[in-house]
């Protein structure tokens, strides 16, 4: 049996909304019976896009997350609701029933990962439905996938073998996945999000003229051991990315043939712009 | 012969009134509105027809009639049958009543009513939009993020969807770049506002009444002090249409010519029949009004500056971007966004398509580099190095560039000494030589706080790759940059660098690929700026295209007073202010200074209003509140959706209905006349019926509509109207236009839409500027310059007066050579209001930028309950309100004791606002930035009260203009101050 999965690639989402407006429009003012009662107007974020920044003026990075409910194959929301309130449908989609769950204000808390939302009004929990209703009519895919422009979102029915697959192949991660869980969100480019970085910039100073230097080596060590290497660009700029947060001491080595060399001791807890390295003694600025 | 045809045609028309009555409900409802005696017939009584109408029913007979209720005549049978023959011959109408050859007598409403009916035996019973499975109708609509599908089940609308072409539907274009082959997606992406359209059509602040503020009585007291204060009582159309109507005539009568004003907005809903420059322009003129005159505020520094430089007025000095979207995936190796963010303004009207076609650039290794004081959705999408230049010190940091590009000879020398002239003077400037400042990298540093150094190196990568220039959301224009006190140094500066750098050869223009697709541009269908069913031929487009294409009554304004909008309160509280035209004919147009009041016209005494967005979009805008509540307007009228922004000054408000409550047409993206072409911003030309989805809610009606009845109490109902309801009109624009070619109008009405094949790949067009570098004619589809604005004979060269790029224009000469703010060397001025101003600069140390808005567009969508108040980015609840959001750098809100969504005020010594701090690295620390355009009007103590708190950024911001001698606003030059916000202090 395939089952409905959803790809979303951190990298080419730019906050653009319009998947939360999609399910705004569909919901708002809209009742679905079986899949979903009305969303109230305002207040709930059934597909919840968080930002992320990472550096300082002028290595900078920003990065949009978006959440849902990620329809998790281990639902613990359909653990906690033993008489079907909550149930998964074969096709993976996990359904609260907009009648049954009346008064189940315990569904909310059951999803460790926070997307189940209350509805004060109607007294029932609620959440992204993967478009299930709009699926059955046969759309061919959810309206936040159909309106994202950059195609940062993308859904697949698959198997869950061929899933896994496409997941090991395109490096795709999972929120949380100490959750055990299974959910089938999956993540591209995670790193923008979870990751730090450690940058700068390389630049000489001849005769009272400053210059960015390009192509200076930056070496990034931990405990003597190489983390990784590159050369600086036309700016004189070195990123290191992917780097755990707080993931303690390192250092930054920078050599050039003709301008000589200088380290720099780093200790990581958030992504860190270290500022201009000048070659040549003058310290970091 | 014509006298038998005439006799048959006459007969005909009662049978098929009678048919069309047995047939359909909605032609039973028409005819029983009205009981009379129509005749129709020859001028000398030798042929007619009685037509008798009594309760829904009809009967006729051969005969002249001596007192009819309405009649229709005419001068002979041969008019009469061209006429009233089928097909409707449109021309052949409006010559007949130009010409007197035909005349309709009697009461308007009667009239009206009678040739409503004649178009019905034709319409009614048409069947439009396309039945879903389960139940829904899907009818389509465009909107100005682009088109939807709109989805409605028992009257109510259920969804709005985005289009995805089907089979069907033309294939998309292909481009081959770098071994690769880019086609778009197969589907119209949207702005994020697109999507709030439900949310906004119901809306609890949707004006479902004619209103009347409690204190105004047109017979008696009028209260002008208490606009803005006193509440408003529910009116009936008539008795609201009575007051317009009476106070339009009084007007006319007690003060003449003048005394009536019309102001509208920049934008309106879309569609080529209900937009301003259609209905209200056709409306206007049929009264006769002082026009309130737009700037061109999305473009400011490139029309009023960049213009001189190289020409394109047409324009208003935008530059084109035919062929570039090839071009620059094919040969560009570097893209300079520069006060650009087209992720977050999607060329206005073209919805998200661009943002494929970017990533496209990025996939292919386009180096990008970013000069933006925020690093903006556009950046952090794309990524690239990022230069948080100060605001306002743009042209400094150009102009050092120049300086590396002189002094290492990174110039190409042959285009300027061909393609250009005065290069010496300038570089003369540059270098110093002739004001002993040489413009060095480290010259500029202290005015645009980016590092000499940092500057060297991208001069550098510029000066030896092939690179476009992204200066403005499209390429050129809509940049925050260039609405600024230094706007127009910006804009020009950025023609010459570009003319440094050989614009024009592969690899190097303006643009981001957010224009230059090879869609087909030659397929007609008429924008919005060719004035729809206005019949206005000189102040729109219309006379270009659409007037000799659809035939309709032309109109002409009789009053010719223009008072400028930015100017609007002074005119009205000083009596008198002057202003300089929008004018796309020549690059001279625009100093044609003109004054207010025109000799010998009234000054204005009633301003007919049509929606309300001076608080959020012009700049000091408290200025309105003031002017509202002054005498020497005696009335003030207000025609709008929705209750807010000005709506609430109004002594008489009229409830119109949105888009999707009435009639209309349009294209996706195309502006037509002073945006030519601009649907090369999408992938694929989408023209669409806009579906009338529902009824209009509550007493709401069409602006049409309402023009139409205001129209039928002054004897102008038949003229206005040429008695066609919008869906007439919605024909007429059809067959106007190249559809008629490839679709029925039934088939159009059912599916909703028509997507125009692309261009096939061997007929696109030539790349921008290459003819002009190979010195060759001109070879793009520009009809511009006009023949007589070419220096050289026709097609050769430029708009200018040596038809070359001028690095000291010669207009400028000729006009103000002395000009201390627009001087012909565009040499570095300072900001006025930037760090330059020393004692300003200390009492306000924030430079805070506001440019236009992301999620909603311009005050559409913004508050009234829409969904995008929802937006993590747009407004943040707290303490049970939408605050407008102001981004600080986190250093900034530290040392002020400010957290991440507290409430703040952003002041300075012309207003408060109260706004939700977003804490964020983004914003470049020294900097503000937020979005101008809110919606909303809130001041705190009432109006002119020091704090507001709907958000309106352009309280904050100064009225004086960029360049003296021009209407140039300058509202991203703005000091400010801000603090935590402590209602309890703030009372004691």
């Amino acid at each position: 049996m395939k089952k409905w999965n959803l790809i979303i690639d951190v990298a080419r989402c730019n906050n653009c909304n319009n998947c939360f407006l999609a399910n705004k429009d569909e919901h708002v003012d809209n009742d679905f019976p079986g899949y979903a009662a009305p969303q109230p107007r305002h207040g709930h974020r059934w597909i919840d896009i968080l930002r992320r920044e990472r550096g300082r003026a002028p290595m900078v990075d920003v990065a949009y997350l978006p959440t849902t409910c990620n329809h998790c194959e281990d639902a613990p929301c359909v653990k906690a609701s033993a008489d079907g309130a909550v149930y998964k449908r074969p096709d993976g989609i996990v359904i609260i029933d907009p009648q049954k769950a009346a008064g189940r204000k315990d569904i909310v808390a059951s999803c460790p990962y926070g997307v189940i939302w209350w509805n004060e009004e109607r007294k029932v929990a609620q959440k992204w439905i993967f478009d299930a209703h709009l699926l059955d009519q046969g759309w061919k895919e959810p309206r936040c996938a159909q309106v994202c422009p950059t195609g940062a979102i993308r859904s697949l029915n698959a198997e869950d073998s061929d899933m896994e697959q496409i997941a090991k192949k395109e490096a795709l991660e999972v929120l949380h996945p100490e959750y055990s869980t299974k959910p089938r969100v999956y993540y591209k480019n995670l790193y923008r999000f979870t990751k730090c970085f450690i940058g700068g910039s390389v630049a000489i100073d001849r005769n009272a003229i400053v210059d960015c230097l390009q192509g200076a080596n930056v070496m990034l060590t931990k405990d003597s051991g190489t983390v990784a290497e590159q050369r600086t660009d036309c700016y004189g700029d070195f990123k290191f990315d992917k780097l755990d947060r707080d993931s303690g001491a390192y250092t930054i080595e920078i050599s050039h043939p003709c301008q000589g060399k200088k380290a720099i001791e780093v200790r990581l807890g958030e992504s860190q712009y270290v500022g201009t390295v000048y070659l040549g003694g003058q310290g970091v600025y | 012969m014509n006298k038998l045809k005439f006799a048959v045609l006459l007969f005909a028309v009662a049978q098929a009134i009678r048919f069309a009555a047995w047939k359909y409900a909605s032609f039973r409802e028409h005819l029983k509105k009205q009981n009379c005696v129509v005749q129709v017939k020859i001028k000398d009584d030798s042929q007619g027809r009685i037509f008798q109408f009594t309760k829904g029913r009809v009967s006729s007979r051969r005969g002249i009639h001596q007192s009819p209720d309405a009649s229709v005549v005419f001068k002979d049978a041969a008019t009469a049958v061209s006429f009233m023959g089928l097909p409707v011959n449109h021309a052949a109408r409006i010559h007949a009543a130009k010409n007197f050859l035909v005349a309709v007598e009697g009461p308007d409403e009667l009239v009206s009513w009678f040739m409503q009916l004649l178009n019905m035996i034709l319409t009614a019973g048409t069947e439009f939009g396309t039945r879903m499975p389960d139940g829904t109708t899907r009818y389509t609509t465009m909107t100005n993020g682009g088109p939807l599908f709109v989805y409605v089940n028992d009257g109510k609308i259920v969804r709005t969807s985005v289009i995805e072409y089907d089979e069907k539907d033309a294939p998309s274009w292909t481009i081959s770049a770098r071994g690769r082959r880019f086609t778009p997606w197969r589907k119209a992406t949207v702005a994020p506002h697109a999507l709030a359209l439900r949310s906004l059509v119901h809306s609890d602040q949707r004006l479902l009444h004619p209103m009347k503020r409690v204190d105004f009585d047109p017979n008696g007291s009028r209260n002008c002090r208490n606009r803005g204060i006193s509440g408003y009582e529910r009116i009936s159309w008539d008795e609201a249409l009575d007051i317009v109507a009476g106070e339009i005539l009084r007007m006319k009568r007690q003060h003449g010519p003048g005394a009536i004003a019309i102001y509208h907005s920049s934008h309106h809903q879309w569609g080529n029949i209900g937009y301003w420059t259609s209905a209200l322009l056709r409306f206007g003129n049929a009264i006769g009004y002082t026009k309130v005159h737009l700037n061109p505020d999305s473009w400011e520094g490139w029309y009023w500056g960049a213009m001189h430089h190289y020409g394109n007025s047409m324009r208003l000095g935008r530059a084109g971007s035919y062929g570039t979207l090839g071009d620059c995936l094919q040969e560009c190796e570097m893209i300079v966004f520069w006060s650009s963010d087209p992720e977050s303004h999607c060329g206005i009207y073209s919805g998200q398509d661009g943002a494929q076609r970017r990533l496209w650039a990025k996939e292919l290794g386009i180096k990008m580099v970013h000069i933006n004081p925020y690093y903006c959705p556009t950046a952090s999408l794309l990524g690239g190095k990022w230069f948080p230049v100060r605001p306002g010190t743009d042209a400094a940091l150009a102009i050092a560039i120049m300086y590396v590009w002189i002094t290492e000879e990174l110039y190409d020398k042959d285009y300027v000494a061909t393609r250009t002239t005065g290069f010496e003077e300038w570089r003369d400037y540059v270098l110093g030589a002739s004001d002993g400042v040489a413009k060095t990298p480290e010259w500029q540093e202290t005015e645009t706080g980016i590092p000499a150094k940092d500057v060297r190196a991208l001069a550098r990568e510029w000066g030896t790759r092939k690179t476009y220039l992204s200066a403005g959301v499209a390429g050129t224009a809509h940049g925050g940059a260039c609405r600024a006190a230094t706007g127009a140094q910006w804009a020009r500066s950025m023609i010459l660098l570009m003319a440094m750098r050989g614009w024009g050869k592969p690899g190097i223009n303006f643009g981001n690929l957010q224009a230059g697709t090879p869609v087909d541009l030659s397929f007609y269908f008429p924008g919005y700026a060719e004035g729809g069913i206005s019949g206005e031929l000189q102040g729109t487009a219309s006379s270009v295209n659409n007037y000799v294409r659809m035939p309709h009554l032309l109109t002409m304004n009789p009053v010719q007073q223009m008072i400028p909008r930015q100017r609007l309160p002074e005119a009205i509280l000083e009596g008198r202010c002057e202003g300089y035209p929008t004018d796309s004919i020549s690059i001279e147009g625009q100093f044609r200074r003109f004054v207010y009041p025109a000799p010998g016209f009234s000054k204005v005494h009633m301003l007919y209003r049509y929606g309300g967005s001076s608080f959020g979009t012009i700049a000091d805008s408290s200025r309105f509140a003031d002017m509202y509540r002054s005498d020497e307007l005696e009335f003030v009228l207000n025609q709008s959706v929705w209750f807010e922004g000005e709506a609430k000054f109004a002594d008489i408000i009229l409830p119109a209905c949105t888009q999707l409550e009435r009639w209309d047409i349009g294209e996706w993206s195309n502006a037509g006349g002073y945006a030519h072409h601009m649907f090369s911003q999408v992938n694929h030309r989408v023209i669409a019926i806009q579906h009338k989805c529902i009824e209009p809610l509550g007493e709401s009606k069409s602006d049409y509509q309402i023009f139409w009845d205001i129209a039928k109490r002054l004897g102008l109902g038949t003229y206005y109207s040429e008695g066609m309801t919008e869906f007439d009109w919605c024909r007429r624009v059809f067959e106007s236009s190249d559809l008629p070619k490839h679709i029925s109008w039934k088939e159009f009405l059912k599916k909703g839409y028509y997507v125009v094949p692309a261009e096939g790949e061997k007929t696109r067009e030539p790349v921008y500027m290459r003819w002009f570098v190979e010195d060759r004619l001109k070879d793009v589809p520009e009809p511009h310059p006009v023949p007589g604005g070419y220096s050289g004979k026709f097609r050769r060269g430029l708009q200018t007066q040596s038809g070359k790029i001028e690095f000291i224009p010669e207009s400028l000469k000729r006009f103000d050579p002395e000009s201390p703010d627009r001087p012909p060397l565009n040499r570095y001025i300072p900001s006025w209001e930037g760090p330059g101003a020393a004692e300003l600069y200390r009492k306000y140390p924030l430079q805070l930028i506001t440019p236009h808005a992301r999620y909603s567009f311009h005050t559409m969508a913004d508050a009234k309950d829409s969904v995008v108040n929802d937006v993590a980015d747009h407004r943040i609840l707290a303490g049970g309100h939408y605050y407008w959001i102001v981004r600080i750098n986190p250093d900034d809100a530290r040392v002020r004791g400010i957290a991440m969504h507290d409430v703040v005020k952003v002041y300075n010594d012309r207003a408060a606002v109260l706004c939700a701090a977003d804490l964020t690295e983004a914003v470049a620390p020294g900097v503000l930035h937020s979005y101008e355009s809110c919606a909303t009007y809130e001041p705190v103590g009432g109006p002119r009260d020091a704090v507001d708190r709907g958000g309106c950024m352009n309280l904050l911001t100064p009225s004086r203009k960029l360049v003296a001698k021009s209407d140039g606003m300058a509202a991203m030059s703005c000091l400010v101050q801000v603090e935590k916000w402590n209602q309890a202090a703030e009372a004691a």
